[in-house]
């Protein structure tokens, strides 16, 4: 062969090549949604799908079984709350200061730092909300127990602020010199041209980064099945234990008769996960894509 | 106003980047209200010695100055000198436009919001008065709340200069202001500068010794780091007085 077609040939292969890996990957995608959807859908053959998300009882292994998952939703929906309330404010102030204000080194150090934060396994950060936080949160508020929404809110805060802090350091990183040149040029402040011109250029990019720890939230199981009590019921305030969706179908999976109700309603509990963070990284996809605009 | 009519007066000013000396004594007198403009080859140090005049070389690592810079009397290099009063009182245009990532009307109203200078119930008439100076005001009345990002590079080096307006200003300082234009821009940025010479003095820096001829009325050509020659535009360019100045205008160097 000539080393012109070799050539040809060679590029031919390797762009089909990566052409079929992509494929694969929305192939995979597609194929975990419609097993999730096959398994949980034969559950709506006997309930309704209202009484299914807004039903208040979740007792699947009473006769008869109630499958409610309300109580599930808000547990999730409030330790999500939580821990966004904390790991927000705190990852984007970081994000801030490691981006504009710390010198050199330490900019170093804390990046080093936040990374190692990532690295930590979520069964270790719930071990340690578990013994350490737990406790202190009974003392604090004299209550029977430390497992608490609070206590989940807390210990997922930690695992939310390395992707917040990451990925907002880098949007704020990426705001050009010459913006910040104009506003010092222009008698602004250290601190009015970071939080008026170059806070706001990064907007987009700390949006995403917002919802993307969010996302990481939502779908995180082992550290607040650890920590939150697991019990579930209606929630009336960040003191009480509460169960999320995640640690439902992982306490669980293991119990339930295969190809049964209570099989099909945790599959169809995973259905509700996927959308919900499909829908949150829809979101900051929507985000990261206007910033590089 | 200062009395002499001399806006900005440097005297043996030494510019240190670490060991390399940048700006080597210079002593210039800038006149007031009118159009002032800095050539010379790249290096000489003619952007560094305009940002001295605002002191914009303080954000680079390593740099001493030494000398005194007077503007309007006051010598800035003095030590507890107002930097951010100082940045009010002598506004910058950059080499390539930089308007911030907002809206038309936020880029004016920013400086006003920083320095605390208008009530809001003031923002729309000054807003409308900067974009008039510029002549953006028929072009962009309707489209204020557009972000400034997409206007035509004119626009947003017109915008740049409208900015810094609210401020009130008594020195312009541009460093290249034209360089990312098309020359059909250039001559529009040119003839405003014209228009507001009437209220601000100038100072242009530019590689181009076409505009410093069509748009100044001094002109001080640097070389490594000295003010080698400075006189009215109209001298410089027919009879310099330097052998050197004759050398870089007639183009056999830069």
């Amino acid at each position: 062969m000539k080393p012109a077609r070799r050539r040809k040939l060679k590029e031919w292969l390797i762009e089909k090549a990566i052409l079929l890996s992509g494929v694969f990957s929305v192939v995979f995608v597609l194929l975990i949604f419609l097993f999730l959807l096959r398994e949980g859908l034969s559950l709506f053959r006997g309930e309704s799908v209202l009484d299914f998300l807004l039903g208040k009882s979740w007792y699947p292994i009473s006769s008869p079984p109630r499958f409610g998952i309300l109580p599930l939703i808000l547990g999730s929906v409030l330790v999500t709350l939580g821990a966004a309330a904390i790991s927000v404010p705190i990852g984007i102030a970081a994000a801030l200061f490691i981006a504009e204000i710390a010198p050199a080194r330490l900019k170093e150090a804390l990046k080093a730092g936040i990374e190692l934060l990532a690295a930590i396994p979520s069964v270790v950060i719930g071990f340690i909300g578990m013994i350490t936080l737990g406790p202190w949160i009974k003392n604090l508020f004299n209550i029977p127990t430390g497992l608490t929404a609070l206590t989940g809110s807390v210990t997922l805060a930690f695992m939310a602020m390395p992707t917040i802090v990451s990925i907002a350091e880098d949007a704020v990183t990426a705001v050009p010199r010459q913006y910040r040149e104009a506003a010092i040029a222009m008698g602004a402040t250290k601190w009015q041209t970071t939080w008026r011109i170059v806070a706001r250029a990064a907007r987009p990019g700390m949006v995403a980064a917002v919802m993307l720890g969010i996302g990481r939230v939502i779908g995180e199981t082992m550290a607040v099945m650890m920590v939150t009590g697991n019990a579930a019921m209606i929630p009336t305030g960040m003191l009480q234990p509460v169960r999320t969706l995640t640690a439902t179908i992982a306490a669980e999976m293991g119990e339930s008769v295969q190809g049964g109700a209570h099989y099909a309603a945790l599959f169809a509990i995973g259905i509700v996960l996927f959308i919900i963070t499909f829908l949150i990284n829809g979101v900051a996809d929507l985000f990261l894509h206007r910033s590089r605009r | 106003m200062s009395m002499s009519g001399i806006s900005i007066e440097t005297k043996s000013l030494d510019l240190f980047y670490g060991d390399f000396q940048a700006l080597i004594a210079v002593d210039l007198r800038v006149p007031e209200r009118e159009v002032t403009a800095l050539i010379g080859p790249s290096g000489c140090g003619k952007s560094t010695l305009l940002r001295v005049f605002n002191r914009m070389n303080d954000l680079i690592e390593g740099v001493r100055v030494a000398g005194r810079v007077l503007i309007d009397g006051e010598d800035i290099l003095a030590p507890g000198t107002d930097l951010l009063r100082l940045r009010e009182k002598v506004g910058m245009v950059f080499q390539r436009p930089n308007p911030f990532p907002l809206s038309v009307y936020e880029n004016i109203t920013f400086g006003l919001a920083v320095h605390s200078l208008a009530r809001r119930a003031e923002y729309d008439r000054i807003v409308e008065e900067a974009l008039r100076a510029v002549l953006l005001w028929d072009d962009l009345k309707d489209k204020l709340q557009r972000s400034a990002l997409g206007l035509s590079l004119e626009q947003q080096q017109r915008l740049c200069i409208a900015r810094v307006l609210p401020l009130k200003p008594r020195i312009l300082l541009m460093d290249e202001p034209c360089s990312a234009l098309d020359p059909i821009a250039t001559l529009h940025i040119e003839e405003l500068m014209r228009q507001l010479k009437s209220d601000y003095t100038i100072v242009i820096v530019t590689h181009n010794m076409q505009q410093a001829a069509r748009a100044s009325d001094r002109t001080g050509f640097m070389y490594l780091g000295r003010l080698v020659e400075f006189g009215e535009t109209a001298q410089i360019f027919t009879r310099p007085r330097q052998e050197l100045t004759e050398q870089y205008i007639s183009g056999r160097f830069g």
